[in-house]
């Protein structure tokens, strides 16, 4: 088996730069000024209350919707090349009605890979994520946290240079989430920059490096995890970490 | 006269003893109406799956358009089929009138717009809920378009029951291009309607039960298929 993570080819897209990056849509700012740079290595954790834009600055970033303002950096020109360096991990898996081994090999196929090569890398992720035995299963009927591991394992397939995960766990019990976290460890491990959105204090301290604290569409705060949780710098965030913000 | 009971009598007959003449319309009906899905099918379902995907000017009109033309009397697409073929129509040098290919090219545009518009609305469905996944795995228009027909298929298939249905049970439009020939043209609705006319009521009433297992089978697959939906969520 290849090694997953381990076979990308030509130079790196990141850093990833937001340049004076805003989202407006139905006359309200979603997403107003962010500008940040993403480098390889760091888990980046985008943190914040429910409804602070979080998976609109993901987005952004994915390029599934376009900034009404602003730009969207990678390194490395622009063009499709870019979108196959990236995979994203929705909060509701979407599964196609076909086998779980079946979705892995769309999005392979999707990516030009031959019917052998195909194979292996689907048995080596499944292998990877513990689901050889779901394998022949229709993806739809398998448990959320199944589908959801089923994504991550669809998404690790790819071999992405970014990860970006949308609350992957926030409709999971605790042991679906933490099978989840162990995960988007393992791909970090693999070398994999990973970019997730969490409202969740606990995951977010589990799994950051880096945090960026968001709280009605505006960048907050960003910086080193530990420093952050140790003594955040705004008042917003000192709120948000004792549960006190309202939105 | 005969009495009904007679008529049943003597339709189970030509059932049972599979009646030439019988069987002959019957088979004419199939290929005429399966072809003329097929077709629809080959023709309506990239056409809806397109409309539900693809931003264009009119795109809301062309939808309405489709939805309204799933009612269109057959007896007007026959009359409009019937002009185009005719020896002064436009189509007419190709000598089609009167032949099973003209009744398939009347039913295709009967059953075009059930199949397209049906198609149009489950797949702008799927479309809203797929649509960021396949962005994200980098998935063209063309691809998606035919992943999501793919994923449908268990409900497509309904759609291409509802347009078989439609098809074997019209009359209208068959009678008009097709002119309901003896051993050529005739028809299993053709034929009833004749032979009613004509107070030969077996041979009506075997047709009309052979039509109404059909529609039931039909209805039975829709069934079948809806429960296998179920197990592929």
């Amino acid at each position: 088996m290849t090694a997953l993570g381990k076979e990308r080819d030509g130079a790196s897209i990141l850093p990833l730069r937001l340049e004076g990056v805003s989202y407006a849509a139905g006359g309200e700012m979603r997403i107003a000024e962010i500008d940040i740079e993403l480098a390889a290595g760091p888990r980046t954790i985008i943190l914040g209350p429910n409804g602070a834009g979080k998976s609109l600055l993901l987005r952004l970033c994915h390029g599934l919707i376009q900034p009404t303002a602003g730009r969207v950096r990678w390194r490395g020109s622009p063009g499709p090349a870019l979108r196959r360096r990236q995979a994203m991990v929705f909060q509701r898996p979407i599964m196609l009605r076909r086998s779980a081994a079946g979705n892995i090999g769309f999005a392979l196929k999707l990516r030009g890979l031959g019917r052998s090569e195909r194979r292996e890398r689907i048995a080596e992720v499944l292998r990877r994520t513990g689901l050889s035995a779901l394998a022949h299963q229709p993806a739809r009927v398998l448990s959320g946290g199944e589908q959801q591991r089923l994504a991550l394992a669809r998404a690790w397939a790819l071999e992405p240079e970014v990860l970006f995960l949308d609350e992957p766990t926030a409709s999971l019990d605790p042991a679906a989430t933490r099978a989840v976290e162990e995960l988007v460890q393992s791909i970090h491990r693999s070398g994999t920059k990973i970019v997730m959105t969490t409202h969740d204090l606990g995951q977010a301290r589990r799994l950051a490096d880096q945090i960026l604290f968001l709280n009605h569409g505006r960048l907050v705060e960003a910086g080193p995890a530990a420093p952050f949780f140790a003594g955040p710098a705004t008042p917003e965030a000192a709120a948000f970490l004792k549960g006190e913000l309202t939105w | 006269m005969q009495t009904i009971q007679d008529a049943f009598a003597a339709a189970l007959h030509l059932m049972i003893t599979l009646n030439a003449g019988l069987i002959e319309i019957v088979l004419l009906s199939l290929r005429v109406s399966l072809t003329a899905v097929l077709c629809a099918a080959l023709i309506g379902l990239p056409l809806g799956a397109a409309l539900a995907l693809f931003q264009f000017p009119g795109r809301r009109f062309a939808a309405i358009l489709l939805s309204s033309l799933m009612g269109m009397p057959p007896v007007v697409v026959g009359l409009i089929v019937y002009l185009l073929l005719s020896r002064s129509g436009p189509l007419g040098v190709f000598g089609l009138l009167f032949s099973p290919t003209a009744m398939i090219l009347a039913q295709i545009v009967i059953v075009t717009p059930i199949i397209a518009a049906l198609t149009r609305q489950l797949v702008e469905d799927l479309w809203i809920e797929y649509r960021e996944q396949l962005q994200s795995l980098g998935c063209g228009p063309r691809r998606a378009i035919a992943t999501l027909l793919w994923d449908g298929r268990f409900s497509l298939m309904t759609a291409l029951l509802a347009g078989f249905g439609r098809a074997s049970a019209e009359v209208g439009a068959v009678m008009i291009v097709g002119g309901n020939i003896d051993h050529v043209t005739r028809m299993m609705t053709t034929a009833i309607a004749l032979e009613t006319s004509k107070g030969d009521l077996a041979l009506a009433l075997g047709l009309g039960i052979i039509l109404i297992v059909l529609s039931l089978g039909v209805n039975g697959a829709a069934f079948v298929i809806r429960d296998l939906t179920g197990r592929h969520p």
